[in-house]
């Protein structure tokens, strides 16, 4: 400084102005430096959101469900007695109980006051001896009376908005005429009742006293004129039994009447037959105490004395021939059970037990997922048709109104991924199958065969793209003159950004078929253009120099572009030929008649083609940056001492970017587990397990695209969808971050080489 | 020098040969789809000539045929005597060629197999003519009579020149009708929505005074008045258009009435010139960019879907550019480069990974029915039960698509701001400037080019997705465009129709597969043109950066 004579600027930095122009640069600083931290910190937080969301979505199938008692009375108009049987309205605000005078007391569930009282004029001296309830949706139910008839009775509920406050009308309707419909003409008090009711027909089944049966259907037929129902009697002729009945029930199909007997066995008639179907005993040494229909009338749901519960449903065999199978045991306390009643919309049920337990179940998962004790000794519990509520009535003539939270029951892990027996199924299985037209209907939620048929198409996807890529990026790293590399990877990158829509179109609407077609020729092509570049290449290299040199070293693949060409024409070619020379004409006959292998259009080949071309790009870039920026000197050194090229890649460079091609396949997987558009368009979308390469599968993403439209918003299903984009989610950043991870520790590695 | 196979095999030059065989694979298979798409989407619009023949069909029966040759392939005759067909003894296959016979109003399909060496005495009239209509497909056949009403016009060969020039009236006047609709009557119905829903809403509110309500009045009957002036044009339109007809004759001789107004082109390709032709292909490809889809998308433009595509993919940028140019910023200047960060900048590359489904999942259940039913609740009350964002549209797929982008985004801004060099910045802080001015004023614009990669590459895959759309407001056809001349002229609320859902659509869910093919293949030829472009400009603005800053480094 002192050296050189340096005049001091006639600058102030104490002016005011210039204090205020610093400081506001400072605020301004400042300010970015804050907005960008939070505007960064915001986006990373809204990416992680995703995650959250997921999460959100998906958790409350796993929470626990939840019961809490609302209020608790004693029973209304409680001088006319007991309830023998009692229901709740939708929307769980009013609720009613029949006494065995035939009174219908409607009360409001919140505090028991009562709201109106109906008598059903079964007539002096009649009382109610049995009672059964249909399909609960129908809302209807059947009184067996003491004087040998039947009375069907069906509670309704009329629903206005006066001033936007919701009022709920309750009345009694019958919907096959007010006059009792005789069941044993002799006058005997029936016992057991049962009603079965569709669209067409009703079918009452009843025992009395002394142990008879007795059943009549009557057929719906309506007035043109008028629009009425009518009833029109059928004949039906019971089977003798063999057995004192103890229960009975007819299911909605009409065809089979169980009956248990007090042998400790079911009998099932066949009404269609007019034979006994046969009697199927329970277990060794176990009295039957309780024999309820699920939902949908499907499954008999069987406890016994020892407080054992069971499912039990008609199976069809190979011979049309159907029998009772044994198809679950429920997991229960060791009780007696006392009531039960099932869920209306779900295949779920619950039971008290004479210790005052009450136990929710869903038989489709198998699973328990709610239980709490009353402290009191059951007679009857009632289900709200959502399935939020539950009425108890206690001996002591108490009753109890119960909150549920019990979204989820028929979720399970079993229920998830393991084999199921579903109802009308010959044997347990995988299946996905979630929804049809039916309210009564078991949705099969098992994700079995959707992550099966995922890992099916990335299987066959890696099979084509792997070697393809691998083998490709290798030759292009390290074999290929620069000036050919600078034109391949640019058309392999714009290879990555073809649509995948565009390719599960083109796979879909034109290999499929061709493939179907062309079936010898695409096998051809494997076996041939392999060949012919060997073959190839061996000519060539035993060319006169002169040729040879006209070509530059590393452009090789210019020179196999025409021979795969025409090796691979040549093969589609002869595709006619071979199918007339090996398959009889017709390869795709051939294959279902003589190989018995069932072929689809659009299969797992086609998909593995089409996501294999979508996969390749991934595979190969990444793959060729790893082998690229294998250290010179390594392979130099290697070529010094000897070893040729082939072995310096095998031996020298393959072992050092093994990491980084390791990665590539990992990232090359999580796309293909991924893809949705190729899978949609290009399989049949069949959730069906098996491994057959000429079948079609169902992915998990192709399972969302098709049916999230059309799921019903927080309901099981639409959870179950989040969740299969939740393992989608968790699958493919769990496998990139590890292959991330082995990246840029091959890359530390390098940088220390 | 002669090298024996042992030898080579020793070398190991084979699995040389293998690998390099692996990459002309891989050549042969990109090139070769670009070719299958460009060849078969291109020559949808070619007209092609129309032969006319007689083909015997299985029971002997000899029938003529007009109609154009669409593709042949070859069967094995074991195939063929199993359909029935009746194949000579020494012939193994046989060329069997898929013909287009339009007139499905008549035959009930447009497309015919037949057997190559049944069609005999094959001519092409040069009177044959095809003509495009907005309803039962193409119409292959003979010109007979052009009439007015009952009034014969003209008829024989003086037909065609009347013809044609009726057509031009009746499309002057159909694009008039067309105006009319979707233009005036459009704003109308527009404007009566909105006036409903302002009544509603001043229900809700309690404000439905007497006076409020005859404003509405007043304005809806306004709109009446209008509405009933266009009504009565249209009539008169409409009685205008529907004044001519053409006897036309098909391939068996049984003539048909068709109305001009539901002809949208006439030609006589067996007469057309090469530069006919030419003229023709041009104006066949405008129409394909610049108009409606007709008859469920199988035949017409696909102007809707090119504008909903290109409308989502600039909202998308205009959300994904900031936010993703803020978190690079942020990653790569101001926050601590620690392990977090490191973990941050892994997780944030790998969602690029993540499957576009998912996005989809996400924008579904968390802007849809969460956010956008919020927003209906407190914003669109007076339009409930139905909702406005509570269902998907244009806004939520350009944000699904943004979350899905971002990554990309933040990714390349990354690499463009970590290429710029430390002395740099350095420099600019030795001078004296604050971190942000040394940001505004040095690093951004030289890492510009870098975020423009991003964005190209962004836009480039938003354009190609359809998984995430299919969940969040794409719709096969929508009936209206989202930008227009009706208050709030930008729909964000508006379902919209795409591209990529369009190959979707049309390729998998069409009744008429087959017809709809050709157009299929020319939207995925103009999908892959545009998304190729784009990436090769991003590829070439990428490679041009690294030029530039490998002379900085120096």
């Amino acid at each position: 400084m002192s050296e050189s004579q340096i005049n001091t600027p006639s600058i102030n930095f104490d002016d005011p102005k210039l204090v205020r122009h610093r400081k506001s640069r400072k605020i301004k600083d400042e300010i970015a430096k804050v907005s960008i931290g939070f505007g960064g910190i915001s986006v990373i937080l809204a990416i992680t959101l995703i995650f959250f969301y997921l999460l959100y979505e998906v958790a409350p199938l796993f929470a626990p469900a939840s019961a809490e008692q609302v209020s608790e009375y004693s029973l209304p108009m409680a001088e006319l007695g007991p309830s023998i049987y009692s229901g709740i309205e939708e929307q769980g605000e009013k609720a009613f109980r029949v006494t065995e005078q035939g009174q219908v007391i409607f009360f409001n569930t919140i505090d028991g006051s009562v709201h109106s009282q109906v008598d059903l004029n079964l007539g002096a001296g009649v009382s109610v001896t049995s009672v059964a309830q249909a399909d609960p949706a129908s809302r209807t139910f059947v009184l067996g009376l003491s004087n040998g008839a039947a009375q069907v009775v069906k509670h309704s509920y009329k629903i206005t908005y006066p001033n936007d406050v919701r009022l709920i009308e309750p009345f009694i309707e019958f919907p096959f005429g007010d006059a009792p419909i005789a069941l044993d003409e002799a006058g005997a008090a029936i016992t057991e009742i049962s009603l079965a009711i569709t669209e067409e027909a009703i079918l009452i089944v009843g025992t009395n006293s002394a142990r008879d049966i007795f059943a009549r259907k009557y057929v719906l037929e309506e007035d043109f004129l008028s629009g009425d129902m009518r009833l029109e009697e059928e004949n039906i002729s019971i089977p003798a039994i063999s057995a004192v009945p103890q229960s009975v029930i007819a299911e909605p199909g009409m065809r089979f009447v169980f009956i248990a007997t007090d042998e400790g066995s079911i009998q099932v008639l066949d009404l269609q037959k007019e034979a006994i179907n046969g009697t199927y005993p329970i277990g060794q040494n176990k009295q039957i105490s309780n024999m309820t229909l699920l939902l949908g009338g499907a499954s008999l749901l069987v406890s016994d004395h020892d407080g054992q519960s069971s499912q039990w449903f008609m199976v069809r065999d190979g011979n049309n021939a159907y029998t009772l199978e044994h198809v679950r045991d429920f997991d229960t306390a060791a009780a007696t059970v006392v009531a039960t009643d099932i869920e209306h919309r779900r295949k779920g049920f619950v039971l008290a037990d004479d210790k005052g337990y009450v136990s929710f179940f869903n038989s489709t998962a198998n699973s328990n997922s709610l239980n709490f004790d009353l402290g009191q000794e059951i007679l009857a519990v009632t289900n709200a048709p959502r399935a939020n509520f539950i009425l108890i009535e206690s001996k002591a003539g108490q009753l109890y109104w119960w909150k549920l939270d019990n979204e989820h029951p028929e979720i399970s892990w079993s229920a998830l991924w393991g084999e199921v027996w579903y109802e009308g199924y010959a044997e347990p299985d995988y299946i996905w199958q979630s929804s049809a037209a039916n309210n009564d209907f078991e949705p099969k939620y098992s994700l079995s065969p959707l992550a099966f048929g995922t890992l099916k198409a990335a299987f066959y996807a890696m099979l084509v793209a792997t070697p393809l890529a691998i083998c490709g990026a290798l030759y292009t790293a390290y074999f290929m003159a620069p000036a050919l590399r600078r034109k391949v990877k640019p058309s392999i990158e714009l290879m990555e950004a073809l649509p995948t829509v565009i390719l599960g179109f083109l796979a879909g609407l034109f290999f499929a078929p061709y493939m179907e077609e062309n079936l010898p020729g695409v096998f051809a092509c494997l076996i041939i253009v392999p060949i012919a570049i060997l073959g190839f290449g061996f000519t060539w290299t035993n060319l006169p120099e002169k040729i040879r040199h006209l070509v530059p070293e590393g452009w090789d693949p210019a020179l196999l572009i025409p021979v795969v060409i025409i090796s691979g024409w040549l093969s589609l070619e002869i595709s006619p030929v071979l199918e007339t020379a090996f398959f009889s004409g017709d390869m795709r006959l051939w294959l279902t008649n003589e190989a018995g292998i069932d072929f689809d259009q659009r299969n797992a080949l086609v998909v593995g083609a089409a996501m294999g071309f979508a996969v390749i790009p991934t595979i190969f870039s990444i793959t060729e940056d790893a082998v690229f920026s294998v250290p010179k000197h390594l392979t130099q050194g290697s070529l010094a001492l000897g070893a040729t090229q082939w072995q310096t890649m095998m031996r020298v460079v393959l072992p050092t970017a093994s990491p980084g091609i390791f990665s590539a396949v990992m990232i090359g997987m999580g796309r293909a587990v991924g893809e949705t558009m190729i899978v949609l368009m290009a399989t049949g979308n069949t959730p069906i397990m098996d491994v057959n390469i000429f079948e079609g599968m169902r992915t998990l993403s192709a399972n969302i695209a098709v049916e999230m439209p059309e799921s019903e918003v927080g309901g099981t299903h639409y959870r179950i969808l989040f969740l299969a984009a939740f393992v989608l989610f968790l699958f493919t950043f769990v496998v990139n971050t590890f292959a991330e991870f082995i990246r840029q520790r091959l890359r530390s590695k390098y940088s220390v080489i | 020098m002669r090298v024996s196979v042992k030898k080579w095999f020793n070398n190991g030059d084979p699995y040389v040969w293998i690998n390099a065989g692996a990459v002309a694979i891989s050549m042969v298979m990109v090139f070769g789809l670009l070719a299958l798409i460009a060849s078969r989407g291109l020559v949808h619009f070619w007209a092609h000539d129309v032969v006319q023949a007689e083909v015997e069909a299985k029971n002997g029966q000899v029938y003529p045929i007009i109609g154009e040759l669409v593709e042949s392939e070859m069967v094995s005759a074991v195939q063929l005597r199993d359909a029935g067909y009746t194949v000579p003894d020494n012939a193994e296959y046989m060329q069997r060629n898929l013909m287009k016979i339009g007139n499905r109003d008549i035959t009930g399909a447009d497309f015919r197999w037949v057997l190559d060496a049944s069609l005999t005495k094959r001519s092409y009239p040069e009177d044959i003519v095809v003509m495009e209509r907005r309803e039962w497909g193409n119409f292959y056949g003979y010109l007979k009579q052009v009439k007015e009403g009952d009034v014969l016009i003209a008829e024989g060969r003086a037909a065609w020149d009347e013809f044609q020039a009726r057509i031009d009236r009746a499309l002057d006047i159909y694009t008039e009708i067309h105006d009319i609709e979707k233009g005036e009557i459009g704003a109308i119905n527009s404007g009566m929505e909105r006036l409903r829903l302002k009544q509603r809403g001043y229900e809700l509110k309690g404000t439905a005074t007497a006076e409020n309500l005859l404003a509405i009045k007043e304005d809806r009957a306004l709109l009446d008045a209008t509405y009933q002036q266009l009504q009565a044009q249209l009539i008169g339109l409409y009685e205008k258009i529907n004044r001519d007809q053409v006897v036309v004759a098909n391939m068996d001789g049984t003539e048909i009435n068709v109305d001009l107004a539901k002809i949208v082109r006439a030609y006589k390709p067996n007469a057309m010139s090469i530069a006919d032709k030419i003229g023709f292909y041009i104006s066949k490809f405008y129409e394909f960019v610049s108009d409606e889809p007709r008859e469920a998308n199988t035949e017409g433009g696909i102007f809707p879907a090119i504008f909903g595509t290109v409308l989502m993919v600039i909202i998308m940028s205009i959300i994904v550019t900031p936010f993703g140019v803020v978190a690079a910023v942020y990653l790569r200047e101001y926050a601590n480069q620690g392990a977090i960060t490191r973990i941050i900048r892994i997780a944030v590359n790998n969602l690029a990974g993540v499957p576009s489904i998912v996005y989809g999942v996400f924008g579904l259940g968390f802007f849809i029915y969460f956010v956008g039913s919020g927003i209906d609740q407190a914003l669109f009350p007076e339009a409930l039960p139905s909702p406005t964002f509570g269902t998907g549209g244009l806004l939520w797929a350009s944000i699904t698509l943004a979350i899905l982008t971002l990554p990309v985004v933040i990714v390349a801004t990354e690499e463009g701001l970590s290429r710029i060099p430390r002395s740099i910045r350095e420099g600019s802080l030795a001078l004296g400037a604050t971190k942000a001015e040394t940001l505004w004023r040095v690093i951004l614009p030289m890492a510009s080019p870098a975020m423009m990669t991003g964005v190209i590459l962004a836009i480039a895959r938003a354009a190609g997705e359809v998984a995430p759309l299919m969940l969040v407001g794409v719709v096969k056809l929508a009936p209206s465009l989202p930008l227009d001349g009706n208050y709030p002229y930008l729909h964000l609320d508006q379902k919209f129709m795409h591209l990529g859902f369009h190959i979707y659509d049309v390729g998998f869910q069409s009744p008429n597969v087959e017809a709809a093919r050709p157009l299929v293949y020319a939207t995925s030829f103009l999908l892959v043109v545009v998304i190729a472009l784009l990436n090769l400009s991003a590829v070439s603005i990428r490679n041009r950066l690294r030029e530039k800053y490998k002379a900085l480094e120096m």
